[in-house]
């Protein structure tokens, strides 16, 4: 078994099965680590010592023949702003590398972990997840594994680089306003933003609320899936968690499935504007391999990215106001200004942004009425290079920063599941496309990403 | 005090202006090197914010946040 490559479930089912030991797995992925991250700066914490301790009890479980879950012996690693007992939880920041360490595991962490999964570490990202590109000046700009010179996107820059490169099959990220979808689109790898409030953020250090969610990144369809059901479940701990029972989409997955009775369509007009144009054939081509022909606007989404860019200014700012008062020269410099310009919008603004939120949601719900799925891209260009400020799209040359999360940000504005499958493309960067559901409706997404890896449309490839 | 119609067709918006007050209003002791990025960014929003304010709502639409006590 190649366990650079091997997706989750593989490896989960080669353990469970006898046919190699956690322990194995989880040395092999040191190695791997050991070997390649020096390049990548993906990892800001590797927890050998309690990783290896974690897979001797999944291997002492096996030889008694008990389960120890879907996930047995599966090496996994989080953004630094998911708690993990016994490690100070940075959230990209140097100001928060002071606090104490976490005393429990954030409860995605924990969920994983009851399956078997094993905590390798914790990832690299953009302070406090305000970015899109994980240059972070505290602890380095993590590389995209397709090509060093560039950026592995963010602000979940380590979770999606760490899947690319082969380092640990399962990773999981945050995303407020594309966080998971930029990076695994950039990286080449599957990432999901679940409905807002599908899965718990507790024990993960918060962004904007309104917008924040939790989500896994994998090489295959079937591990999205696995870990998704994994990580589901009301909790307590976090307000915005779904009381509503959960579902089961592994099964979805399966070849048996078909997905003749969805209606499907192309996002256009913001949709197809200030878009690369290899972006758009990326598009396309997941539209022929459906076969769908049908268009659909999405109105306003530019006013929803803008309204989405307000709230997160402004709950991003209040969140960090004390620090950014008493020591803003402590924050990464990519962030302050943004930071504190955001502390000073009038609150008429921020309730208008919200409101209209209402009214925009609304509206897209009319649209579920007539499709199931969308496609869209997730990003407007391929990984720009590491420092790189702007970019020319539609003959205007605009920022990179703020503008690499144009197509992601009117879609997590109204907690919408999401799910960024990978394009791979010959002697190119690999590119991202987002397939789009009603809310609560993870399934529909994943059974249509399910046909496109069987045709071999979509695929993460491990480089 | 406030300006009569006329003068305020006059009157500009300036956006350090707004930021320096704004900013000392919230108890904030900027640094002078940050100013000229915050007043930046801040103009950046202004522009995207005007997006959101100029659309028509309609009265009975609410804030989305729901509290529940």
């Amino acid at each position: 078994m190649n366990l650079d490559s091997a997706d989750a479930v593989s490896i989960a089912t080669a353990v469970q099965q006898g046919k190699i030991k956690a322990v194995d797995v989880v040395k092999a992925t040191f190695n791997r680590i050991e070997q390649r991250d020096s390049q990548l700066n993906c990892f800001t914490t590797i927890t050998t010592e309690t990783a290896l301790k974690d897979a001797e009890i999944i291997d002492r479980k096996i030889r008694s023949g008990n389960s120890p879950g879907f996930l047995s012996g599966v090496p996994f690693a989080v953004k630094n702003l998911y708690d993990i007992a016994g490690l100070t939880t940075l959230a990209g920041s140097k100001i928060n590398a002071e606090n104490p360490p976490a005393i429990q595991d954030a409860t995605a962490v924990a969920k994983l972990k009851n399956a078997g999964a094993i905590l390798v570490g914790a990832l690299n990202m953009d302070e406090y997840a305000y970015g899109f590109v994980t240059e972070n000046s505290h602890y380095g700009a993590t590389h995209n594994p397709h090509d060093l010179n560039r950026v592995a996107g963010g602000s979940s820059g380590g979770s999606a680089a760490s899947v690319a490169a082969g380092l640990v099959p399962l990773t999981l990220g945050s995303d407020t306003n594309g966080s998971i979808r930029v990076p695994a689109a950039l990286c080449g790898v599957f990432g999901l933003k679940p409905t807002y409030g599908r899965l718990s953020r507790a024990g993960v250090v918060l962004f904007s609320s309104s917008f924040d969610h939790v989500g896994p990144f994998a090489r295959s369809v079937r591990d999205i899936a696995t870990a998704f059901d994994v990580l589901q479940g009301e909790d307590e701990r976090d307000n915005v968690c779904t009381k509503r029972p959960c579902i089961e989409t592994l099964n979805v997955t399966s070849a048996e499935q078909n997905i003749d009775s969805l209606k499907i369509a192309i996002a256009t007009d913001y949709f197809t504007k200030k878009a690369a144009p290899e972006v758009l054939a990326a598009v396309q081509k997941v539209a022929d391999a459906l076969n769908v022909t049908e268009h659909i606007s999405i109105p306003e989404a530019h006013r929803a990215r803008a309204a989405a860019y307000i709230i997160t200014a402004s709950e991003g700012a209040n969140l960090h106001l004390d620090k950014l008062k008493s020591r803003p020269q402590d924050f990464d410099f990519a962030t302050r200004d943004r930071f504190i310009a955001g502390a000073l919008i009038p609150s008429g603004w921020y309730i208008q942004a919200q409101r209209f939120r209402n009214w925009y949601k609304h509206k897209v719900r009319e649209i579920f009425q007539k499709v199931d799925v969308i496609i869209a891209p997730t990003t407007p260009i391929s990984a720009p290079e590491i420092g790189q400020q702007t970019m020319i799209l539609d003959g205007e040359e605009i920022l990179v920063r703020p503008h690499l999360g144009l197509f992601t940000q009117p879609l997590s504005f109204i907690g919408l599941p999401v799910l960024s499958v990978p394009i791979q493309r010959q002697n190119s960067l690999p590119l991202g496309v987002q397939l789009i559901a009603a809310p609560y409706n993870e399934t529909a997404i994943l059974k249509v990403a399910s046909v496109l890896e069987r045709t071999g449309v979509i695929s993460a490839e491990i480089v | 005090m406030f300006l009569s119609a006329k003068k305020m067709s006059h009157k500009k918006f300036n956006a350090t202006e707004y930021v320096e007050q704004t900013a000392l209003l919230l108890n904030f002791n900027l640094p002078d090197e940050y100013r000229d990025g915050i007043v930046a960014n801040f103009e950046r929003i202004q522009v995207i914010a005007k997006l959101v304010n100029e659309f028509p709502l309609p009265e009975d639409i609410e804030a989305a946040p729901v509290f529940e006590p």
